[in-house]
């Protein structure tokens, strides 16, 4: 795939790196122990470290440096022994410090990689720059008042990895893998929710475009976007406006901007000549962070299986292919159902491909219809192995599984017990599948007669009602062979 | 009625001769009489007579017993507004008690009031509060002299009997400097022994909370109350705390006492080079060994200290935006016009000044020539100590470069006030003990002071030294 646009002159070239801001999993914020939960009543959060009163101190969480490492390790990245906590000076209202306690020059986390899928089986390497700690900042309420602003403090002090990548990618669709792929390694480490509607998730774009070959051209950086809908939207219409701009002889200024989701369109949230300058430096009320081997080695430990590990593992052993697997394995929750699945039952290994898809469509639509997320299925995954091996075993058609498959949803039952119930068994008895094709043929003489003198496809209206007479149970392989037979014997 | 000492007082009280109301109502007197030196931002009988009620119901083992102690309006109180001698928190009353003064009131002290202090503990003369300066008990009536600052109330307040000590705090010698104007005894203990947590910060890399007294035993009781471990400041050391004041010792035999030259300076009195000479002889005689030391990085000391404190003081006092608390402008037109009314007004014109060095300092383009080199000369002066600690024990050195100087004298020029600090920034920006006793008068009758200065959590043997050479003058 050319990732090259046409241009009036020449081809372009897009450039593109992700900031990501991750919410850090944790009961409590970085430097205090106040609640992170979403969602609180305004200001309920906030201790007097949060507020910034006079005198208190922040104390560093632990446990958030514990996911920031395991983190580290997930993203194949260097976990750094020796970080500093800086302040980034700058006024807002909803920064009550005044500063942000953030990571400058040593962060905790130093290079790392991962790995995109494309549709076609290739892939593609992304280096991470850093990932690095610091303090989300509040929320200023414009809305409350007409002419008063509120602030809420109850994200004020919360932990966030920001992870930078190297401008590696090229086009929308790299961007919105590549943070498909950072959500769901962090997700599998349980470093954080994903949840990028709450804004748990959220990135800033920088987006450069170059005649190929060209160094860097100067970049834009298109900031909060909370949706790789919008991340790729966002992209699309920056890179075009971008190549407008220098096709008609201008040049691009270095700016922020800001994504209006309504109109599709960027605009300069300040111009250079507002840049602020932070004034970063220490934070001399915390000590540098040190971490030892034997902390590291013990985070180690807690990192479970993580998607590509998985991803190899299904294509190597359930023999998906390098895609299948990566869509099965970008989301933890659908991937964890699909392995229990195989783990209720090992012969369906060989079927693997039949339970992904029965997963991805037939579970995932009755599961979209009742609004509910797999984690919540009714359908257990050991009921579903069953079904499908009941298939397998052509004691039910495909058809009748997906009446079964409702059955199961209402009642939770077992696939087996529902058949048996209901007398869903397929019929494989060649007598009695005889038996209804023969009243099907005796009851249809003229359309016999048609079929013969050569209208085949009323082949298909003969199966019809032969499966209606079987109320659906009729083996459809067996019906079909038996059909043929003996329509042409009438020959 | 005057108390000379904490165990004296607690001898009265623990044989009935006394009761804590009858301590409360004495102060109370005093405190009024004294009302024109300006030494309290905060006094409030019923807040006194308020501790009393609940003092009397402990028992008389603890330590502090209704011993009154003055609070350096830095120090976040729960029951007393904490004003930092700003006008931008001038109706701030905390909900919370800093560590130090919490571990105080656990002993059973009683707070009398809070003292004044220059604008956010910067200045040295105590005459850069929006509540006015504090003069000198020890003045001459028509002409008031500065008591030192920035902990210049404390200081006063204990030179004027109006407590039995008084808690300071010490970012380049606000407790050092004080206590020498003052004539009382003053110690700023290793940095990260006393918790940090609920004192407005200043500088934090060199904030550092002491205490003053009339005396060496009295300093080396409230230093061990007020001491220890407190894992809501992550620069807090966590290290046991000695019972000073059982272990003091007298005998300094075979002690090595360094005798800094880079101390020697030009313009400086002879009086207090004299004075500094008779220590070093009383010394002598005790048994102590003089070593000649050098410190040769002392001279950078005041320029590194003033890039490195306004530094963090100009991102500290970030937080004072008149968003939360405190002081807000009225009529701003915008949330920029809020800030740039709320701090005009808010702030004075020293913290001001040094919001602007510091913001300077910190500045793209700047920082490596200024901030990081102040961090890297730092580490040199920290290094001076720990190499002339290797030769002596102990160093003494005068404590500051002039006895109290007359109330508005330096105030219009910042550098010369800057200088006074010249003895006393270096033991600061190592994060070593130090400790300041009177020794000797000048010409006018007024005191001057000596500073002892040792390795860090080496208390014990500052107090030992201290207790030893204050008996020169009992």
């Amino acid at each position: 795939m050319s990732n090259l646009i046409k241009g009036k002159h020449h081809d372009w070239e897009t450039v593109i790196g992700l900031e990501i801001h991750a919410q850090v999993k944790s009961n409590s914020k970085l430097f205090s122990s106040s609640s992170t939960t979403f969602g609180s009543n305004p200001n309920s959060q906030v201790s007097l470290v949060d507020a910034a009163m006079p005198g208190m101190l922040p104390v560093i969480n632990k446990y958030c440096i514990e996911q920031a490492v395991k983190t580290g390790v997930g993203l194949n990245a260097k976990i750094n022994k020796y970080s500093i906590f800086d302040r980034k000076n700058y006024f807002y209202a909803d920064l009550p410090q005044g500063y942000q306690i953030s990571q400058y020059k040593y962060p905790i986390i130093g290079e790392g990689k991962v790995t995109i899928d494309f549709k076609d089986g290739s892939s593609k390497e992304i280096r991470i720059v850093r990932l690095h700690l610091e303090q989300d900042a509040g929320k200023s309420l414009h809305d409350q008042n007409p002419t008063k602003t509120y602030v809420d403090l109850n994200r004020s002090g919360v932990a966030l990895m920001e992870i930078v990548s190297e401008p590696d990618l090229r086009n929308a669709d790299e961007a919105g893998l590549y943070i498909s792929k950072i959500r769901s390694i962090l997700m599998y480490l349980d470093t954080c929710d994903g949840n990028m509607q709450e804004g748990s998730l959220r990135a800033d774009v920088n987006i450069s475009v170059r005649k190929p070959g060209d160094e860097y051209g100067t970049r834009c950086e298109i900031k909060n976007l909370n949706s790789i809908k919008f991340i790729k939207q966002a992209i699309n219409y920056e890179v075009k406006r971008q190549i407008e701009v220098l096709e008609e002889g201008g040049s691009i200024e270095q700016n922020t901007l800001l994504f209006n989701t309504s109109t599709g369109k960027t605009k300069p949230m300040r111009s250079k000549e507002e840049a602020h300058d932070y004034r970063y430096f220490p934070d001399p009320d915390l000590l540098p962070l040190e971490i030892d081997q034997e902390e590291i080695d013990n985070i180690k430990k807690l990192i479970p299986e993580l998607p590509d590990e998985r991803k190899k593992r299904y294509v190597d052993e359930y023999n998906l292919s390098n895609y299948d697997a990566s869509v099965l394995t970008s989301d933890k929750a659908i991937s964890d159902y699909f392995d229990s699945v195989i783990k209720s039952d090992f012969s369906l290994k060989a079927s693997s491909k039949i339970v992904v898809n029965w997963i991805t469509s037939e579970l995932f639509s009755i599961l979209n219809e009742n609004n509910l997320e797999i984690i919540n299925s009714p359908i257990k995954p050991k009921d579903l192995g069953k079904l499908v091996k009941l298939i397998n075993e052509d004691i039910i058609s495909g058809k009748i599984a997906k009446e079964v498959l409702i059955e199961m949803f209402n009642t939770t039952s077992d696939p087996q017990i529902i058949i048996d119930k209901k007398g869903l068994k397929q019929v494989t008895n060649t007598d009695e599948i005889e038996a209804f094709v023969d009243e099907v043929i005796e009851e249809n003489k003229k359309m016999v007669e048609q079929y013969l003198s050569g209208k085949d496809k009323l082949l298909g209206f003969f199966v019809g009602q032969s499966m209606k007479k079987s109320k659906g149970k009729a083996n459809p392989q067996i019906l079909n062979e038996i059909i043929k037979k003996k329509l042409s014997k009438k020959n | 009625m005057e108390f000379q000492s904490i165990s004296q007082l607690k001898l009265l009280l623990d044989d009935n001769k006394i009761s804590v109301k009858e301590i409360a109502q004495t102060y109370i007197k005093k405190i009024k009489e004294k009302k024109d030196l300006n030494i309290f931002i905060y006094f409030n009988e019923d807040k006194i007579y308020d501790q009393v009620k609940l003092i009397e119901k402990i028992s008389n083992d603890n330590s502090l017993k209704g011993i009154p102690i003055a609070v350096k309006d830095l120090f976040c109180t729960k029951n007393m507004p904490t004003t930092a001698g700003s006008k931008i928190l001038e109706n701030f009353n905390p909900t919370y008690e800093s560590f130090v003064t919490q571990k105080l009131i656990n002993q059973g002290s009683m707070f009398v009031g809070k003292t004044n202090l220059d604008e956010f503990a910067m200045g040295s003369a105590t005459n850069t509060s929006y509540f006015g300066d504090t003069i000198n008990p020890l003045s001459n009536e028509g002409s008031p002299l500065a008591p030192g600052g920035s902990s210049g109330g404390s200081a006063a307040a204990v030179a004027a009997d109006l407590c039995l000590g008084a808690t300071g705090t010490d970012t380049g010698g606000s407790i050092r400097q004080p206590a020498s104007f003052c004539g009382v005894v003053g110690i700023k203990p290793t940095y990260g022994i006393c918790s940090r947590w609920g004192i407005a910060a200043f500088a934090s890399s060199l904030d550092q909370a002491g205490i003053f007294s009339k005396n060496v035993t009295d300093a080396s009781i409230l230093l061990k109350e007020m001491a220890g471990h407190d894992l809501r400041d992550s620069t807090s050391s966590n290290v046991k705390i000695p019972n000073f004041s059982e272990n003091l010792n007298i005998d300094l035999k075979g002690k090595k006492i360094g005798i800094p030259k880079e101390y020697t300076i030009d313009g400086i009195s002879d009086e207090i080079n004299e004075v500094w000479e008779q220590a070093i002889k009383s010394l002598e005689q005790k048994g102590a060994i003089i070593e000649h030391i050098s410190l040769p990085h002392t001279k950078y000391a005041l320029p590194t200290y003033y890039i490195i404190a306004p530094a963090e003081a100009s991102s500290n006092l970030a937080r004072y935006d008149g968003v939360k608390y405190g002081h807000r402008a009225e009529n701003a037109k915008s949330l920029d016009d809020m800030y740039e009314l709320t701090r005009s007004e808010g702030f004075g014109k020293e913290v001001k000044r040094r919001i602007l060095i510091g913001t300077y300092v910190l500045s793209a383009g700047y920082y490596d020539a200024y901030y990081l080199k102040a961090q890297k000369v730092r580490k040199l002066i920290a290094d001076d100590f720990v190499k002339a600690f290797k030769e002596c024990d102990l160093i003494l050195t005068p404590t500051a470069p002039s006895a109290a100087f007359p109330l508005n004298e330096k105030q219009d020029d910042p550098i010369k006030m800057y200088l006074n600090d010249v003895f006393t920034v270096p033991a600061s920006l190592a994060g070593i003990p130090g400790i300041s006793i009177p020794y000797g008068k000048d010409k006018n009758g007024l005191p001057l002071g000596i500073q002892l200065l040792s390795k860090h959590f080496n208390e014990q043997e500052i107090f030992n030294a201290a207790f030893a050479l204050e008996k020169d003058y009992e």
